[in-house]
């Protein structure tokens, strides 16, 4: 009883049909999912932060802590 | 119960050395003691692997006459061989079954209480050196100056966005 021929050619492209699709869907996931859940969460936090930053009253609050090397503290009239 | 690890190492180590030291007996006969004998790994050697299954030679490559007259008799039908023949010819190409080579050892035990051992001297160097090694410790590790290098961070609004002093609750003076 004869065995039937053996795959002998053609295996990477095999392998790369199946694979190759996967990883550029699994990546382009990785890639929305990434943008969705970390950039604009980002965005969105910077954006809320300047929407009510001050900029004078936080420097006063920095200058009266005493942090500048340049900027004595106390409000000089 | 170092003695006894030692025991066991010599044991395992010369159930593992490789038998090639019969084509040397010529040499160990003319020193008349017993030396250590070196292979030449120029020839083919003989080795009990559970991944290589055919060794490059037969483990008894010097017949006795008992030995040379069953390897006549391979060479007619097969059927004629005995059982114990068959199993003679068997020990003569190989030294170990398979299932012998897979017998399980002990020598997990001695591997651990080696690493055990090595660990704890590791750790009584690291100790020693902790004591009479290290320098001084520097100041920036104590509390009163983490607690002011702190206290300097969030003044300067360190990372006030998503980071640091966003955790802070500025009115409240505590975090969020």
């Amino acid at each position: 009883m004869s065995l039937q021929k053996p795959l002998m050619r053609g295996m990477l492209g095999k392998r790369l049909r199946f694979h190759l699709p996967i990883a550029f869907s699994l990546s382009l996931l990785a890639a929305i999912a990434f943008k969705y859940a970390v950039t604009e969460p980002r965005k969105q936090a910077y954006a809320d932060f300047y929407k009510q930053y001050d900029a004078t009253k936080e420097f006063n609050a920095m200058r009266e802590a005493g942090i500048f090397e340049s900027v004595r503290t106390g409000k000089v009239k | 119960m170092l003695r006894l690890t030692a025991e066991r190492m010599g044991s395992l180590l010369a159930r593992r050395a490789a038998m090639p030291l019969a084509t040397s007996s010529a040499r160990m006969a003319s020193h008349g003691h017993e030396v250590a004998t070196t292979v030449d790994m120029s020839k083919p050697l003989y080795y009990d692997r559970k991944d290589t299954p055919l060794p490059d030679r037969a483990y008894k490559d010097v017949l006795d006459t008992a030995d040379k007259g069953l390897k006549q008799k391979e060479k007619g039908p097969w059927g004629q061989l005995s059982k114990e023949e068959k199993i003679a010819l068997y020990r003569i190409m190989f030294c170990q079954t398979y299932a012998e080579m897979k017998q399980p050892s002990d020598e997990w035990k001695t591997v651990m209480g080696g690493i055990f051992i090595l660990l704890g001297l590791t750790g009584l160097i690291v100790w020693w050196q902790s004591i009479y090694v290290y320098p001084e410790r520097p100041r920036t590790f104590d509390e009163e100056w983490k607690a002011k290098q702190l206290k300097r961070m969030l003044d300067m609004r360190i990372n006030p966005v998503e980071g640091f002093s966003a955790k802070w609750d500025y009115e409240k003076g505590q975090w969020k």
